[in-house]
């Protein structure tokens, strides 16, 4: 029980997720400040971001719904953080595995984008509005596509488990390689979910100010960021865990390195994605979702039941 | 989803300047739009009044830091118009190549406005960052990066030497190559194309109808241009090409602006090597004798417009400025409408707005509700009557011009 | 040919390069050779007209006599615009731009200066 609980508060829980989350996106920002020419912001810039929010002073609007105003940001970063605890790290196995945990992790991510829209919703502001329904559009037009890419690793795998299936993996590492339109998909379609270019159409600056969150401020939109952050960290973790079979379970430093290695690279790909295309609008996004990016989820599947098919043989 | 109306300004983060768009929304759909202007009058004009010519020169170059050489020369121009002077032909040569690199610059910064208002932000960064190139050279070349100060009454006030030449030619090679990229970029990459085609469309005829100006205008096919329809500097001796498109939506302004900088940089490249030698001024009398003139003058955003009234003194009677951005905002609502919310900011920015330049009227709103307008003699009146109230004599004050 | 990520390549190349960005203040920022910065006074060559303060559009200069033909010029840095018709109207060329241009200060009375 004691260290179930240091696992959960401590490592990898709650405080190293926190600490991740943090480096995972000075990693963004830097990389998408260089590869613009940029400098950049200093290593501690998101910490400092973080504690400068904490500290001001929180400005409730009158017409919003106080109570769900500030519960909110707690329940975004609260089920983003719980979805790390399924996720394999540095062994093939995670924290708490147990069967069905994928299916587990990936409605725990939706929570988030639910509480964005909640959030926007009851905010009670014209711009934050336009901003929840479009977080709600986008949901439904990423998700499936996003579902069905890690639905096809699964079926090879014939295991519903995300430490399932990485094992699966690590030991047929080649199979990994049928899994390449899948993470193309799951990269893109994690853009959607992270809510970034080309997809940042719910927090669309120029158009709707600060889209959902145009209302918030102070330490519950320093909550909300983190919560994002560590929505990139679950879903690079996620992406690195199903689509890159590189393990070592016998040793914890060289594996965590790996892993280390695996996310930012992950994390690059997001970066460059989000720095070489523009914004799309609603309508071209939700078209793009499900006229390119579901059929190619869904020839994944496809090919994935097939080598199935060819192995039982 | 019914109705609503979501207001864009006067402060909001796509807008530079503060002006006010109502927008009717239906859904993501622009129902109507409704632009409110007068956030940014300076009166300038009337200030103009009270300054002598030369004053007058810096104070509308800073009309707009963008285009202020277009404001600074289209004035110099009415004023040499009214005293008859003729403009040594080295000073004219020198006022079109400022003016281009002027323009060279202004769309450069145009370019990254685009990129950023459809949440292209690479596109922004390198954009401006090649645009310093173009701004050290005029730095260079006039003493400062905007506002240059380059136009006096009779010519200009500072020489090109032949070495500034040469640094120009060397700047003219990076620009050129980091241009043909940008067109590139605007005629390949597809999310890009896929944010502009087909956006903020305006006809020809609308075009007409609206008066829109510059840009806009030629994107959809209308070939005009002042400095090829009315020369003014130097432009009558040097050989260009009025680039027009026919998409007649946000993608084609962004064309028509690309191209005209290859235009601009062949114009660069003329005017060096055709300048003449001799004097760069001529002296100019401090009064300027009764008269008045217009002046048209071709901007970055389009035509520019400005009339003097002087009477003999040192100071003019009447300085009236129409800066483009004002010809083409009436076409703006049309635009927008039946667009997307998500098209409205680049939709604006495609116009290349500076409300500031605009601004040209007060509108009062009673406090009381309902608004009212004032004309020059309503407002004459309500002053002296306000005077009146205050216990001031107001006897010698006459209430219009020729009235006693 | 149309394509997705065409800027994808300069990016990349991006990374292997120093950013363009300059570190100002901790750089030292130049300006071009010519640039209208502070006026620089030569009190010799004063004859006290005041041409200058009543050229200027911005009157953002004084002229003030000390002694017998002795003078001294009073700058508003704050209202200065720059434009250097104050050394070009000059008779006897007493006035120059120099190219000295961070000028900021924290108080508004330090803005009023001797030059």
């Amino acid at each position: 029980m004691g260290i179930a609980l240091f696992d959960i508060i401590v490592f990898p829980g709650f405080i190293f997720l926190g600490i991740l989350s943090l480096v995972a996106e000075f990693t963004d920002r830097k990389l998408n400040a260089r590869l613009q020419n940029r400098v950049g912001p200093p290593w501690y810039q998101p910490l400092a971001d973080f504690i400068k929010l904490s500290t001001k002073e929180t400005i409730v609007p009158e017409s919003a719904s106080s109570r769900m105003f500030r519960a909110l940001p707690l329940f975004a970063l609260a089920s983003a953080s719980t979805a790390f605890l399924y996720i394999p790290i540095w062994s093939t196995t995670s924290l708490f595995p147990f069967s069905c945990d994928l299916i587990v992790v990936l409605y725990l991510l939706t929570v988030p984008t639910l509480t964005f829209f909640l959030a926007g919703w009851f905010s009670s502001s014209l711009y934050s509005e336009i901003g929840s329904i479009r977080t709600m559009t986008q949901l439904f037009a990423y998700e499936v596509p996003l579902y069905m890419a890690l639905l096809g690793p699964a079926i090879l795998a014939d295991n519903w488990s995300i430490s399932g299936i990485a094992s699966y993996y690590y030991i047929h590492p080649l199979m990994a390689l049928f899994n390449i339109p899948g993470l193309l998909v799951s990269l893109v379609a994690a853009q959607g979910k992270l809510e970034r270019a080309p997809f940042d159409i719910p927090d669309a600056e120029t158009e709707i100010v600060g889209g959902t969150f145009t209302e918030y401020n102070g330490r519950f939109l320093a909550f909300f960021r983190m919560s994002i952050d560590v929505e990139l960290v679950v879903v690079a973790t996620l992406i690195a865990a199903v689509f890159f079979p590189l393990f070592t379970p016998a040793n914890a430093i060289v594996g965590f390195l790996i892993y280390l290695v695996k996310i930012l690279f992950v994390i690059f790909l997001l970066a460059v994605l989000r720095t070489a295309l523009a914004r799309l609008r609603i309508e071209q996004m939700v078209s793009f979702c499900w006229r390119i990016l579901a059929p190619l989820a869904l020839l994944q599947v496809l090919i994935d039941l097939i080598v199935k098919g060819v192995l039982a043989h | 989803m019914g109705k609503f109306v979501i207001p864009v300004g006067p402060q909001h983060p796509a807008l530079e300047e503060p002006e006010s768009f109502s927008l009717m929304l239906e859904g993501e759909r622009v129902a109507a739009a409704n632009v409110t202007l007068g956030y940014n009058h300076r009166g300038i004009e009337k200030a103009c009044e009270s300054r002598t010519y030369i004053q007058d020169i810096y104070l509308l170059e800073r009309i707009c830091g963008i285009c202020s050489h277009a404001h600074s020369t289209c004035y110099v121009q009415t004023v040499e118009d009214v005293a008859g002077l003729e403009v040594p032909k080295r000073a004219l040569y020198i006022r079109s190549l400022i003016g281009e690199l002027e323009r060279v610059h202004s769309h450069l910064l145009w370019l990254g406005i685009a990129g950023h208002e459809i949440g292209f932000e690479s596109l922004f960064m390198y954009s401006w960052k090649d645009r310093e190139v173009v701004m050290d050279i005029l730095e260079l070349l006039t003493g400062n990066r905007v506002n240059y100060g380059m136009n006096t009454v009779g010519g200009v006030r500072r020489d090109i030497t032949p070495e500034q030449a040469q640094d120009v030619l060397k700047a003219l090679v990076i620009l050129e190559e980091k241009t043909k990229y940008y067109i590139q970029l605007a005629n390949e990459e597809v999310t890009l194309i896929d944010r502009l085609q087909g956006v903020g469309r305006l006809s020809k005829e609308d075009v007409l109808k609206y008066g829109a100006t510059g840009p806009v205008m030629r994107a959809a096919g209308v070939s005009r241009d002042i400095r090829k329809d009315d020369p003014y500097a130097a432009y009558g001796e040097l050989d260009f090409e009025v680039i027009t498109d026919t998409h007649a939506d946000v993608l084609g302004r962004t064309v028509v602006r690309v191209k005209e900088l290859m235009e601009s940089y062949k114009m660069i490249r003329q005017i060096l090597k055709q300048m003449p030698d001799g004097p760069i001024t001529v002296r100019a009398p401090k009064k300027i004798p009764a008269g008045e003139a217009v002046s048209r003058y071709e901007a970055p955003r389009g035509e520019d417009i400005h009339y003097l009234r002087s009477d003999g003194t040192d100071k003019p009677d009447r300085v009236k400025v129409r800066a483009p951005t004002l010809a083409n905002l009436a076409a703006i609502s049309n635009m927008l409408e039946g667009g997307y919310l998500a098209d409205v900011p680049i939709v604006i920015a495609a116009i290349d707005p500076c409300f500031s330049c605009t601004d040209r009227a007060i509108k009062v709103v009673n406090a009381s509700g309902g608004e009212s307008m004032f004309d020059w003699e309503g407002l004459r009146r309500y002053s002296i009557d306000w005077y009146r109230k205050q216990g001031i004599d107001m006897k010698g004050t006459k209430l219009s011009r020729g009235e006693d | 040919m149309k394509k997705t990520g065409k800027i994808v390549p300069l990016l990349l190349n991006m990374l292997f390069r120093k950013p363009n960005t300059m570190k100002y203040p901790y750089e030292k920022a130049t300006v071009q050779k010519n640039f209208r910065g502070k006026l620089k006074y030569d009190a010799e060559k004063c004859i006290g007209c005041g041409i200058c303060s009543r050229v200027c559009p911005a009157g953002a200069i004084e002229i003030e006599k000390i002694g017998d033909k002795k003078f001294k010029a009073i700058v508003y840095l704050d209202r200065c615009i720059y434009c250097g018709q104050c050394a070009e109207s000059c008779p006897k060329k007493a006035l120059e731009n120099t190219e000295e241009f961070e000028l900021a200060s924290l108080s508004k009375d330090e803005l009023k200066v001797e030059i």
